[in-house]
C-alpha cells in the first residue's frame, strides 16, 4: 500500500488534475503541467482519470514498492525500467512487491506523468491532491519529494489476470510522448496583440525563441527577439492562464504554465492553445521553440477532436482490460 | 461598457470598466454584481469564475460547450451571448435593490507598525515629506476595498491607500519577505499572507493568518471587502501569534510553515 522514494530526483512531486474554484482566493490552477498526458496515464492503470500521480522532472527518481501494481507514464524521451526491464512510455507494466522502478534523464524534454494503479494517496488538500510548491501546501506535506519519503497508495484490487510484464496494447504516439526535438506551439492571439507593431508581431512567428534556465513550473522564460509593445504605459491586472504569453517591458516573453499566478499586469500578446500545453510542459533550458497562429475555432476544434479520440482509446482500454 | 474577450481557448475575460482608479469603488460594485450574477447563471460548461479589479473572467470547459450541442466555430459566440444576458438580468436587478449587491463585509486588521516590522517606514515618509508616526496615523486611519486577491494565494490589492503614502516599489525586490508583512506598493497597499519575495514597502506586520489551506474559504478576505487597519502594539502582536499558535496547537492542525 505504499512507495519507498529511494531517490527523489532533481524535482518530483505529486500532482493530479489541478484546483478549480478558488482563483477568486488567488490559488492556482498548478496540477500536472500536461494534464492529458496524466489522464492517458492513468486510464493505463485503470484509475480514474483524475487520480494523483507523480510528475517527475528531468529524472533521476527511483522508487520500490512493498505491493504489485501497474504503472504507467507519459512524457519526454525518459529511459525507465522496472527492475532491468525498459517500460516504454505509454505502455501498462506490472511492478512486483520488492521491486523497482527507474527513471533516467530524459534524452528529449523535461518531464514526465506517472500513474501507480490504485493512484497517490495523500489527503486533498483545497479538493485537490495536487502540491503548490509555491505556497506549500498540498500534495506530500506541500513540498517535492526528498530521498526517503514513502507515499501511501490508494486501494487497488490487483489485477483481474495475473499481471504479466509489459502491455503490448499502448496509447497513441503523440499522446504518451509529446516531446519535440523541434517544438512548433501553436497558439491564438491574445487582447493586446494589437498593442505591438507588425515587425513584432513577424517576430513571434518568424524566428526561434531559446528557454531559459530560469524557467520553472511557472513559466517559460525565452529568449530571443525583443517584442516591445508600442505603448509602455501600464495595464490593469487582469486574469492570466496556463498557455499565457505575457510580455514584460523587457521584451522576454514568458509563457506561463500550471503554477502561474492567477492575475497578471503584463500584456498578454497571445496564448497557447490547450492541446500543445502537454508540448510546452516538455520544454527545458536551451531548447528552441517557434510559434504558429491558428483561430479559436480551430484551437477548440483540435481540442474536441482529441477528446473523442481519447473516449474511444477509454472504450477500447475498459475491453482490453475486461 | 462591456467588453468580452478571450484568454486563451478556455477562458474570456469581461471587462467592465475601462478604468479603475477614477472611481474605484463604483467600478468594484459593478464588476462585483457581474460576478455574482455570472456565478448564479451557471451557464453550462463554465467552470469558475474569477473577479480582478475591473474585469470578471469565466473559465470554461471548451467540451462541455460543444457537447451541448454547440459547434466548435460558435463556442465564443455563444458564450459571449450568454454571459451578456446574465449581467444584463443582474444590472435590471440591481436597478431595484439599490443597497443590495451581496453584503459588503467590513474587516478589522490589526497592525503592529513596530520598527523592526516596518523595515521601509522611512522610506515612505521621506517621499511624503511626513514622519513616520504620520505614515501609520494616514494608514490605519484609511478605509481599502479589496481591489483583487492573487500574486500569492490570499494576497489582498487594497484601493483606497492616502496619496501621500503612495511610493513606488523598490528597484530591489526582497527575496524573503515574513507572512503577515503589510507593504505599499505605488498606490496600493496589501498584505503578504506566505514568505514570498516581494518589492512592496513593507510598513508593518499583522498577526492574522491571511490564507489557510485547511479553511474554507482558505484566504482571509475577498474581492469587495472593505478593511481598516487598526495599530496595536508589539505586546498585542505577540500574544495573538501566541493564542493562533496554541489554539492551533488544541486543535491539533498541523501546518508546514
Amino acid at each position: 500500500m505504499k512507495v519507498i522514494v529511494e531517490r527523489a530526483g532533481f524535482l518530483t512531486s505529486v500532482q493530479d488534475l489541478g484546483r478549480t474554484g478558488f482563483r477568486e482566493f488567488g490559488v492556482s490552477l498548478g496540477g500536472a503541467l500536461d494534464c492529458f498526458g496524466l489522464r492517458v496515464a492513468n486510464l493505463l492503470v485503470g484509475n480514474d482519470e483524475g487520480a494523483a500521480g507523480l510528475e517527475i522532472t528531468l529524472g533521476a527518481l527511483q522508487l520500490r514498492f512493498d505491493d504489485e501494481r501497474i504503472v504507467a507514464w507519459c512524457g519526454g524521451d525518459f529511459d525507465v525500467r522496472i527492475g532491468s526491464r525498459v517500460l516504454p512510455a505509454g505502455h501498462a507494466g506490472s511492478v512486483g512487491a520488492g521491486e523497482k522502478l527507474k527513471f533516467g534523464a530524459p534524452k528529449v524534454g523535461c518531464r514526465s506523468w506517472l500513474s501507480i494503479s490504485g493512484g497517490i494517496d495523500v489527503e486533498p488538500v483545497i479538493e485537490s491532491r495536487s502540491t503548490d510548491l509555491r505556497a506549500s501546501f498540498g500534495g506530500f506535506e506541500g513540498r517535492s519529494l526528498r530521498d526517503g519519503d514513502v507515499l501511501p497508495l490508494g486501494m487497488w484490487p490487483g489485477s483481474p489476470t495475473p499481471a504479466t510484464g509489459i502491455s503490448s496494447w499502448t496509447a497513441p504516439h503523440d499522446w504518451v510522448s509529446p516531446a519535440k526535438p523541434k517544438p512548433i506551439l501553436r497558439f491564438i492571439r491574445g487582447v493586446d496583440w494589437n498593442g505591438f507593431n507588425s515587425s513584432t508581431l513577424q517576430r513571434l512567428t518568424g524566428e526561434a525563441f531559446a528557454v531559459s534556465p530560469d524557467s520553472d513550473r511557472m513559466g517559460v522564460r525565452l529568449e530571443g527577439p525583443e517584442l516591445k509593445r508600442l505603448d509602455e504605459g501600464d495595464l490593469i491586472s487582469e486574469a492570466v492562464a496556463p498557455g499565457t504569453i505575457q510580455v514584460p517591458p523587457s521584451g522576454k516573453p514568458i509563457l506561463l504554465l500550471g503554477d502561474c499566478q492567477t492575475v497578471g499586469g503584463y500584456p498578454k500578446m497571445a496564448h497557447v492553445i490547450t492541446v500543445d500545453l502537454g508540448v510546452a510542459a516538455q520544454l527545458r533550458a536551451g531548447d528552441r521553440v517557434r510559434f504558429s497562429e491558428v483561430s479559436l475555432a480551430e484551437a477548440h476544434r483540435l481540442l474536441l477532436e482529441r477528446e473523442r479520440e481519447f473516449g474511444r482509446f477509454r472504450v477500447g482500454i475498459n475491453i482490453q482490460r475486461s | 461598457m462591456m467588453e468580452i474577450v478571450p484568454l486563451g481557448d478556455s477562458a474570456v475575460i469581461v471587462r467592465m470598466r475601462e478604468r479603475f482608479d477614477d472611481a474605484p469603488e463604483e467600478t468594484l460594485d459593478t464588476v462585483l454584481r457581474a460576478f455574482q450574477q455570472l456565478q448564479n447563471a451557471a451557464i453550462p460548461g463554465v467552470i469558475e469564475v474569477a473577479p480582478a479589479y475591473t474585469s470578471v473572467t469565466v473559465f470554461f470547459d471548451p467540451i462541455s460547450v460543444v457537447k451541448g450541442t454547440v459547434a466548435p466555430g460558435q463556442v465564443f459566440d455563444w458564450l459571449a451571448t450568454r454571459i451578456r444576458a446574465a449581467v444584463a438580468a443582474g444590472a435590471d436587478r440591481g436597478r431595484h435593490r439599490i443597497a443590495t449587491q451581496r453584503r459588503v463585509r467590513l474587516v478589522e486588521i490589526p497592525v503592529c507598525y513596530d520598527r523592526e516590522f516596518a523595515l521601509d517606514i522611512d522610506d515612505v515618509a521621506r517621499r511624503a515629506a511626513i514622519s513616520p508616526v504620520e505614515v501609520v496615523r494616514f494608514h490605519s486611519a484609511a478605509e481599502y476595498r479589496v481591489a483583487c486577491i492573487g500574486f500569492v494565494p490570499g494576497f489582498p490589492f487594497l484601493a483606497g491607500l492616502p496619496k501621500e503614502l503612495a511610493t513606488p516599489r523598490r528597484d530591489v525586490p526582497r527575496k524573503q519577505i515574513p507572512p503577515g508583512s503589510v507593504g505599499i506598493g505605488g498606490a496600493q497597499t496589501g498584505i503578504y499572507p506566505l514568505r514570498s519575495p516581494g518589492g512592496w514597502n513593507l510598513i508593518g506586520r499583522t498577526p492574522l493568518k491571511l490564507f489557510d489551506p485547511t479553511k474554507d474559504p482558505p484566504a482571509f478576505l475577498r474581492a469587495g471587502d472593505r478593511v481598516r487597519f487598526c495599530a496595536i502594539t508589539r505586546e498585542d502582536f505577540e500574544a495573538s501569534i501566541h493564542e493562533a499558535l496554541s489554539s492551533r496547537a488544541k486543535r491539533g492542525t498541523s501546518y508546514s510553515k
